[in-house]
């Protein structure tokens, strides 16, 4: 149970399972200050993941007009015009006759990948699965749509697709049983099948200002910390790791952030904490209570049957 | 339908002013609303009822009131026929719903529940055959000995199951919802009981209504002031407006059946159908508060930031 393994910063019984099959766990560092906001990765993820379009809306919020991560998004940019300095220097400010300095916050969000997923906890049906390189993926012919990891994952990820299903993924049981919507569960896999080929996730490839590393997450994090250093001696306004920290809620996430901004104004909660970390009481509270209900209704039955 | 959210844009300030000042991404929400339908509430009042039924019918059995323990067995049995076809149809691929038992984990408590679904279903429907073929008496009381000892697990475990969520107003009131949720079986159950059973036999079944009817209405009022901020849901939208009915139709309903239910058949009849009216209603409020709070980013982002930040106190 990952309640038990809380503070160890590795997944729980990971890599132990899979024994010499276990490779180093990879991730992410995203890294928003060099972010240009360009897409790529939506698109790359789009296209090598055959995501289907999920429809075009203009929503009026600077550039993002994808809005959130869901089942049909596994890579979103988020968007932030903001009067800020770019720098406490003052260096960006007044250039120019702009009476204000103005900053364009711009990150691209992706599944974390949690030490202790929550998402991954709750499948009720072993669905969703640590690989051996550490990263949580939905196994699409074992998602049944019960639904149970979508408000389990404290950051909004997950999300069940509504289009129609594909014409070769009719219902293998009775056709009363069957919907008409694909109705499964989706999310990043961190391409899972490049990188059992020996390949980078569509999205980090894409990038074309390593904005998006890849690579083994230990790396990942010491080099994460080097650029937080260079950040804060450059005077940049707000640098600060988002997910790097094994000892948070979630044990450290297998895709963490350098963040310009508290994390809520990204659409990312400033403290998350997976669900099942208070299990065990949950269990105990439950199995209390179904005692003290049978008690009770057998008092119901002192003072006879009328 | 494409999941994607209404538009959120405030024309009254512009988009730098907005970035500027933002406490939230466009307002939008972190955690997702859950994708459940009207099955979901459905089941957790009629596996409820299974549950506490089973309850009733084996303690019934054992005090030799066979009359209220036969009218809590078909109870029970309708019931847990009813909740995993609920289930089966919430499935965005019902065909699979046996991928359920592919595995048994702790961890998830929809996959602890499914599997005392599984038990308590099948021996309150293989007791209730045979009590009325009147065969095989000792596998009869076998099961009905395994569906007394599933019933409470089920009453509770679905409260268990929303708590283990990132939702706001179901993961803070943890403490309260497997017990709410017992409360309102023991309710449920009783009142369901009360309907088929004659008022000579029916005195337990009674007592059970109004028992369960106020330990929930005290575990409400407890749930609703510990949870503070987050619980605001609670006193609105649809959230609200059916805590209201549930709370009305629960405290008339156990009225009724406490002052006039032995004496009264119509009584005893009208009063438990609004405490079950009241008992769906409360089932469904508790339902309806998770999508409300989870809709609104507030009620994720500021108990976290208060978290951070007493943390933050604590180290300093």
């Amino acid at each position: 149970m990952s309640a038990q393994a809380a503070t160890t910063g590795t997944p729980a019984a990971w890599p132990d399972t899979y024994g010499d099959e276990a490779k180093p766990r990879m991730g992410f560092f995203t890294d928003t200050s060099i972010c240009i906001g360009c897409k790529a990765c939506e698109v790359a993820c789009k296209e090598w993941n055959l995501i289907p379009e999920d429809g075009l809306a203009w929503t009026g919020e600077s550039y993002d007009n994808t809005s959130h991560l869901g089942a049909n998004t596994w890579r979103h940019v988020a968007f932030v015009e903001q009067r800020k300095p770019l720098r406490l220097d003052g260096e960006t400010a007044s250039t120019d006759g702009q009476p204000e300095p103005l900053r364009w916050l711009m990150e691209s969000d992706v599944c974390k990948h949690c030490t202790h997923a929550g998402c991954l906890d709750v499948c009720p049906t072993g669905s969703l699965f640590r690989t051996e390189f550490g990263t949580v993926v939905v196994q699409e012919d074992i998602c049944n749509g019960c639904g149970y990891c979508v408000p389990a994952c404290p950051f909004g990820v997950l999300d069940k697709r509504h289009l129609p299903r594909s014409a070769d993924d009719a219902p293998l049981a009775l056709p009363l049983l069957g919907k008409k919507e694909d109705g499964r569960v989706w999310k990043c896999t961190l391409c899972y099948d490049r990188l059992k080929g020996g390949h980078e996730p569509a999205c980090a490839k894409a990038c074309p200002t390593d904005s998006i590393q890849f690579g083994e997450l230990d790396e990942l994090r010491e080099r994460a910390e080097k650029r937080l250093a260079k950040l804060e001696a450059e005077g940049w306004n707000g640098p600060r790791l988002y997910g790097h920290d094994p000892d948070d809620g979630v044990g450290g996430f297998g895709a963490f952030f350098l963040l310009l901004d508290e994390p809520e104004v990204y659409g990312l909660p400033p403290d998350p904490v997976v669900p099942t970390k208070h299990l065990p009481r949950l269990w105990k509270s439950t199995a209390l209570a179904a005692t003290v209900m049978f008690v009770a209704l057998a008092a119901a039955f002192v003072g006879g049957a009328e | 339908m494409t999941g994607r959210p209404a538009r959120t844009t405030d024309w009254t300030r512009s988009i730098t002013e907005r970035g500027t000042l933002m406490d939230s991404y466009y307002g939008r929400n972190v955690v997702k609303e859950p994708v459940w339908q009207p099955e979901i509430p459905a089941y957790f009042f009629t596996g409820g009822i299974a549950g506490a039924s089973a309850v009733l019918h084996g303690v019934a059995r054992l005090t030799g009131n066979e009359r209220l323990a036969r009218s809590a067995l078909y109870v029970g049995a309708a019931a847990d026929v009813v909740s995993p076809a609920l289930l089966v149809s919430d499935l965005g691929r019902p065909e699979r719903f046996l991928h359920m038992l592919r595995v048994f984990k702790v961890t998830s408590p929809m996959s602890v529940g499914s599997w005392i679904l599984l038990v308590s279903g099948g021996a309150s429907n293989t007791a209730a055959v045979l009590e009325l073929l009147g065969i095989l008496k000792p596998v009869k009381i076998a099961a009905e000995a395994v569906s007394f000892l599933a019933g409470p697990p089920l009453a509770t475990y679905t409260g268990a199951l929303i708590a283990n969520t990132a939702i706001p107003v179901w993961s803070e009131a943890r403490d309260e919802l497997p017990w709410l949720f017992g409360a309102s079986a023991a309710a449920s159950a009783g009142a369901a009981a009360t309907i088929f059973t004659p008022a000579a036999a029916a005195g337990p079944a009674r007592r059970a209504t109004i028992g369960g009817v106020v330990a929930e209405l005290a575990l409400m009022q407890a749930m609703e002031r510990r949870l503070g901020f987050v619980g605001e849901v609670y006193k609105q939208g649809t959230a609200g407006r059916l805590n209201k009915v549930a709370k009305a139709c629960a405290v008339a309903g156990a009225a009724m059946v406490a002052l006039a239910g032995r004496r009264s058949r119509a009584a005893a009849i009208g009063g438990s159908a609004l405490v079950l009216a009241g008992e769906l209603a409360l089932r469904w409020s508790v339902f309806k508060a998770g999508f409300q709070s989870a809709r609104d980013p507030r009620y994720t982002v500021l108990p976290q930031k208060e978290r951070l930040a007493r943390r933050k106190e604590a180290t300093t």
